[in-house]
């Protein structure tokens, strides 16, 4: 199996290196690993909600699948590699694209206005910005453990006899705190803004929209975003109402 | 009517601008933009001062030679409509209008409102023609057009190249313009030949002469006056994509 990875890894490469050299430089190319690197980033979060929603269960649900994700050994470098390659792709053409863009209108007008473009996308930004400050304090937080270093000391046993890391409990200790809690409304909230202009900006950006499916892909991204924010948001409001503890 | 002119001066290419204030009075709401700047510019050489440049040419909004941001909006706040299209029935007495240029780095200012658009005309020799035998007519059915591929061209075709779409993005991208003019010929059998070579290099002069990158706003379709759709856009992300993969496995 590595032998085959590697095989395509390396077909890759070869073209990579033809098409990269011209791609990266060109504008249209770095909107190519905008939307890219955004459709990976997209369905990390989606996914990673899913895997938190289970937090409404039997604790030994999310423990055991918090176990099953820590073991999965290379597999879980694999997946961490791959979505900081995306973060990394991400940040690296937002800022290239911004700097181009900075410089494109040197000398600014002193009345602008605009006709039809969103809040979301004119703020993408400042919520990625925000977002990334986020995500940094979210992994020293709750994987890396190193803001409240006792939930490295949490454990519990399964129904099964194993012991494993008890992470339906650091959640909960962890957003028993109010301020802990606002901070990660306020960058789902970014983020779902974020999304509403990102996901629909995709499909653009490599060539798949048009105007007839235009609507149903705004009310899709609307819909996304909307889901995307309650999801997320219902876990620390249930632990801060007490409903999960 | 009697409004309020805050116009951008600018001596040269060089020279800092900025806003010059003018009063301009009994307006007739039946001119247009233009003839209301003709107005004041009358009045500023009667009273021995410098008129306001602007660029100017057929005056029916189908060349694409006017260009003025009136109120930060490029062509002013009608829709589908160039400056020598507005009239000013559209505003009120007593307005304030703040006029500027179009405002990129590829679109140097020369004189007050009149910019340098020629970035566009390079953008068009990297590849906005088709190579064909000149001389007699072919027959005209020896080339079969779908209807609804002519149809596509032509909307595409409607571009004046006005400049406007640079003007209202926030990014100074050119996507709208070289798309629209890589489309109309893309879209046809006589532009299919050149189709990948045509947008690999129609894109690189665009990034060459220092336009923006499109964040996907449309505020260039929304302010376009011949309302040029983003669709075009997608389609030369498409294609620019299919032709940068198809030149890296071309056999020579």
């Amino acid at each position: 199996m590595y032998c085959g990875g590697a095989a395509i890894v390396f077909i890759l490469s070869i073209f990579m290196e033809q098409t990269t050299a011209r791609l990266f430089r060109s504008s249209l190319g770095k909107k190519y690993v905008m939307a890219v690197s955004g459709v990976i980033l997209l369905l990390f979060v989606i996914g990673h909600l899913i895997g938190n929603l289970q937090i409404f269960a039997h604790p030994d649900l999310i423990n055991s699948y918090a176990h099953f994700l820590q073991n999965m050994g290379p597999g879980l470098w694999a997946v961490r590699l791959i979505l900081l390659t995306a973060v990394v792709a991400h940040i690296w053409a937002a800022v290239e694209l911004t700097l181009e863009n900075r410089r494109a209108r040197p000398e600014d007008y002193r009345e602008k206005d605009t006709i039809q473009a969103s809040y979301a996308s004119r703020t993408m930004r400042i919520s990625g910005f925000i977002v990334l400050a986020f995500i940094l304090f979210h992994l020293a937080h709750f994987t890396l453990q190193v803001v409240n270093p006792q939930y490295q000391e949490l454990y519990t046993q399964l129904e099964d006899g194993t012991v494993v890391h008890d992470v339906h409990s650091m959640m909960v200790s962890g957003f028993q705190n109010i301020w802990i809690s606002g901070f990660y409304l306020i960058a789902i909230g970014l983020l779902s803004v974020h999304l509403r202009h990102g996901f629909a900006s995709m499909f653009q950006s490599i060539g798949l929209r048009n105007r007839k499916i235009a609507g149903p892909l705004e009310k899709t991204s609307l819909g996304l975003s909307i889901l995307y924010f309650a999801g997320n948001a219902a876990i620390p409001v249930a632990i801060l109402a007490g409903f999960v503890s | 009517m009697n409004l309020k002119l805050r116009v951008w001066r600018q001596k040269d290419r060089n020279a800092p601008g900025k806003l010059v204030e003018y009063e301009a009075g009994d307006i007739d709401p039946e001119m247009s933009f233009l003839e209301m700047l003709d107005v004041v510019n009358e009045r500023l050489i009667g009273a021995g001062d410098e008129p306001i440049a602007f660029d100017h040419d057929c005056r029916e909004g189908i060349c694409g030679t006017c260009s003025a941001t009136i109120n930060g909006i490029p062509h002013g706040p009608e829709r589908a409509t160039t400056v020598c299209q507005l009239h000013m029935r559209h505003f009120k007495d007593g307005d304030i209008l703040t006029i500027e240029p179009f405002r990129a780095k590829p679109f140097p200012v020369i004189r007050d409102l009149m910019v340098d658009r020629s970035a566009f005309d390079r953008i068009i020799e990297s590849g906005g023609f088709v190579s064909v035998r000149t001389g007699s007519a072919p027959e005209a059915n020896t080339l079969p057009i779908p209807k609804d591929a002519a149809e596509t061209a032509m909307d595409a075709a409607a571009c004046i190249g006005c400049g406007a779409c640079v003007a209202a993005c926030k990014n100074a991208s050119a996507m709208l313009f070289v798309a629209a003019k890589s489309s109309q010929l893309n879209t046809l059998p006589q532009g299919k030949p050149e189709k990948d070579r045509r947008v690999l290099n129609m894109v690189a002069a665009m990034d060459e002469a220092g336009f923006g990158n499109c964040t996907n706003q449309y505020e260039c379709s929304a302010v376009c006056p011949k309302t040029i759709s983003e669709d075009f856009i997608a389609q030369l992300n498409r294609e620019y994509l299919v032709a940068s993969v198809k030149q890296s496995f071309a056999g020579k």
